[in-house]
């Protein structure tokens, strides 16, 4: 038992913070964010410089053979930053789908485009009908030639309007709901049949609404039948998702102490005040309880028992919704009038969080879950 | 990164498990396992087995009668005994007078007092509150004037637990009124409850039992060899001991058992065609429990692993929410045991006095009041919620 980084682990840890802080300030962010795609390509093809890219990938396929702390790391850090790019779609949950689907060919060609910059992925899977249900998969997929032919209409589907292929799930066979005959399918956005509506979302990241009719797609891995691998990928990114926030948590702390430190009212810091200060105290908490459901999130998240990975996410993902809406919330009120300002950037955390907390299920979602599975069974 | 226990480790938790199981007599497990309390009895006996064993004092180097356990041996042995409904190792005794006496006493004092704190033949109790010393206990006014080779005590101290069972107290004492910190006029006495001029009085509490009492001095005669370490450092060795309770004070242990119960127990409660545990709501609230429980057993052993790395010396940030979040679980889930019992919270049926008459519904029903109203106090006791949040406002965020 050890809650230890690895020296190559601090060492990611330490180059990240350095790379978010130098190229990531809360001005800089705005400027990213009014770029065409709503994130900065010179900040992408920076990631890919720095190997952050490659983390999850195997060494055979040109990656660096990290695992769920390595990722952790990178989104704990990319959460302090408030960071837009679709590294979530692109690596955490490409990376899983690869690894778990993909045929080799598939997953070298991808993951060498993927690692170079080149190849930026978005994941096509909820649907209007679904909220958070993950069998819930009406698209349709039909076999056509030596490919297949999707019909159907994806929702939330986050960087869908900037992604250079759409991982999208579609159904073979079965009801709606059966976890059986569900497939993972690769198509190109610019296709035939694609039509995508891109949109900003309410943290400022970007997400699209895909319609599919009769859009050409290519099978991922020999076999239409992956819900495992969309659960694996979920826990994965549910997983990413909690550090992200850990990190986004973390930084509204620091933000929120050296605001009251400095904010002087009735002759005094207002962070003298005991009213205050109880408040920060109990945000500190949350936080501490979200960093250590971050990391026994992580540690599970690529457990080989399903039943155990997803009640170890599930819970991860209550600890870290309930911490967001606690710290986010006071995190505001103790700014006072300038936390509701755009122009400040502790709003803008706040958003993230709530955002994340309705991200791949939320706290409700995740205690069914846990009722489902019988809660903790400690 | 990494949750699994090495299989040394795995072996010791079973080691321990085994011994537990097979050692603790029957009637303390049904007792602490209902939340009824233990006796007086039941405690000496068990420390005697556990003495026998040599591990009443978990936390004790080999040198002075503990077992030389690491951090991480100390805390599965603590899992284990909440785990298994034993009673923890009497703490007045084994976390509290024993290390001070073994780390700033002498040598007589270490070979006079250490082998009965050990297998607890001797029972201390903690005489640090005063009416007027709670939450700002360096205000103490208990003095204690020296008078040849003898102190005189004249106070009164309060909130004592168990000072009814105790044949020994270690108090602070005020002896120097005129120092220019009230820090620094405090000193640390070991004292015979059978002194003359000692009144103990009961104090019942909410929940109807007697834990705590006022312990009263008038005049008692204290040996001047009875004072450990120096005259007027007192509050240095109570400070250390507060720094002491690292491991074990979340008391996950604990109260992952008494979930375990909550659920045991709602699924035996009829509710509609069913039990309790079929409603979802109810459901939901034990979850909602499990998971905030998970993510402070996560927090400790963050706390642990760097103890067991680092040594300790510089505490985990951490550290610091243990026993404000585990308190609140503790409480919460004593709630979810009032929502268990429902309406047979109502009576209060058993122990009243010059009753014999059964409990009044099921026949766990009668301590579940009791038991909430009881824990109140872990919000209060060892530094309220109140102080650990001023601790973490000054100490970790700078306000």
């Amino acid at each position: 038992m050890d809650f230890e980084l690895s020296e190559e682990q601090q060492l990611l840890k330490d180059m990240v913070g350095r790379f978010m802080q130098d190229r990531y300030d809360f001005e800089k962010r705005k400027k990213y964010m009014a770029e065409p795609g709503g994130f900065s390509e010179e900040i992408w093809a920076a990631y890919a410089e720095q190997g952050l890219l490659a983390v999850p990938f195997a060494e055979e396929d040109g990656g660096i053979g990290g695992g769920p702390v390595d990722l952790m790391i990178v989104m704990e850090e990319m959460g302090k930053a408030l960071a837009l790019e679709p590294y979530l779609s692109t690596v955490v949950i490409g990376g899983s789908i690869l690894r778990t689907t993909a045929t080799p060919a598939q997953r070298s060609a991808l993951a060498e485009e993927i690692i170079g910059g080149a190849c930026k992925l978005a994941f096509a899977h909820s649907e209007p009908k679904a909220r958070y249900e993950l069998a819930h998969v009406e698209t349709k997929a039909a076999k056509s030639g030596d490919g297949y032919t999707l019909d159907g209409a994806k929702t939330l589907v986050m960087y869908g309007g900037v992604a250079d292929k759409l991982i999208v799930s579609a159904r073979v066979s079965g009801a709606t709901t059966d976890e059986a005959g569900v497939g993972l399918f690769l198509v190109d956005p610019k296709a035939d049949g694609v039509a995508i509506r891109d949109y900003p979302t309410q943290d400022g990241l970007r997400a699209a609404e895909v319609t599919l009719t009769g859009a050409a797609a290519e099978l991922l891995g020999d076999t239409p039948d992956s819900m495992a691998a969309i659960r694996q990928a979920s826990d994965e990114a549910i997983a990413a998702l909690c550090a992200e926030a850990a990190g986004a948590l973390g930084k509204s702390l620091d933000l929120t102490v050296q605001y009251i430190k400095d904010r002087e009212q009735f002759g005094r810091a207002i962070g003298s005040f005991q009213g205050l200060q109880f408040q920060a105290s109990e945000m500190f908490v949350e936080l501490e309880l979200a960093r250590s459901m971050m990391m026994y999130g992580a540690m599970a998240s690529r457990d080989a028992d399903p039943v155990e990975r997803s009640r170890a996410v599930s819970a991860a993902k209550v600890q870290l919704g309930r911490s967001a809406k606690q710290l986010g919330e006071k995190s505001i009120q103790l700014h006072g009038g300038v936390g509701m300002t755009m122009e400040y950037s502790i709003g803008h955390y706040f958003k993230r969080l709530s955002i994340i907390d309705r991200t791949f299920g939320d706290t409700d979602h995740h205690l069914a879950q846990l009722d489902a599975v019988g809660g903790m069974a400690a | 990164m990494d949750l699994e226990f090495t299989a040394e480790e795995k072996a010791f938790r079973d080691e321990v498990r085994t011994f537990i199981r097979e050692n603790l007599p029957e009637g303390t497990r049904t007792r602490m396992k209902e939340g009824r309390g233990t006796s007086k009895q039941d405690m000496v006996d068990w420390m005697k087995i556990l003495a026998d064993k040599g591990w009443s004092a978990p936390r004790w180097p080999k040198e002075y009668g503990g077992p030389g356990w690491n951090a991480i041996q100390q805390y599965i042995f603590t899992e284990e005994i909440q785990l298994n409904h034993a009673p923890d190792p009497q703490g007045f005794n084994i976390s509290m007078v024993g290390p001070v006496i073994y780390t700033f006493g002498n040598d007589a004092q270490k070979k006079k007092f250490l082998p009965s704190i050990l297998d607890c033949s001797v029972w201390w109790c903690q005489g640090f509150s005063e009416p007027g010393a709670g939450s700002d206990l360096a205000s103490l006014k208990t003095k204690a004037v020296r008078e040849g080779d003898e102190y005189v005590v004249n106070g009164q101290k309060t909130w004592t637990t168990y000072a009814q069972h105790a044949d020994w107290i270690f108090c602070l004492v005020r002896t120097n009124p005129d120092a220019p910190k009230k820090q620094m006029g405090i000193s640390y006495l070991l004292i015979d409850m059978k002194t003359p001029g000692i009144t103990v009085r009961p104090i019942q509490t909410i929940d109807g039992g007697v834990e705590v009492n006022e312990v009263f001095f008038d005049n008692v005669r204290v040996p001047v060899e009875n004072l450990v370490g120096e005259e007027n450092k007192g509050w240095d060795y109570a400070k250390f001991l507060l720094g002491n309770e690292r491991i074990g004070i979340a008391r996950v242990g604990a109260s992952k058992a008494k979930l375990r119960r909550v659920k045991e127990l709602a699924a035996s409660v009829p509710q509609g065609e069913g039990s309790l545990m079929d409603d979802p709501r109810f459901r939901a609230k034990v979850w909602e429990t499990e998971v905030e429980l998970k993510a402070l057993e996560m927090t400790q052993l963050r706390v642990l692993s760097d103890i067991a790395i680092r040594g300790g010396k510089k505490p985990h940030p951490a550290s610091s929410v243990l026993k404000l979040k585990g308190s609140e679980i503790q409480q919460s889930i004593t709630h979810l045991l009032m929502d268990v019992v429902g309406p047979y919270a109502i009576p209060r049926s058993m122990g009243v006095e010059g009753s014999n008459e059964p409990s009044v519904g099921p026949d766990w029903a009668d301590a579940i009041a009791p038991g909430y109203f009881n824990y109140r106090k872990v919000s209060i006791y060892g530094g309220s919620s109140e102080v650990q949040k001023g601790i973490i406002a000054k100490a970790i965020l700078g306000l």
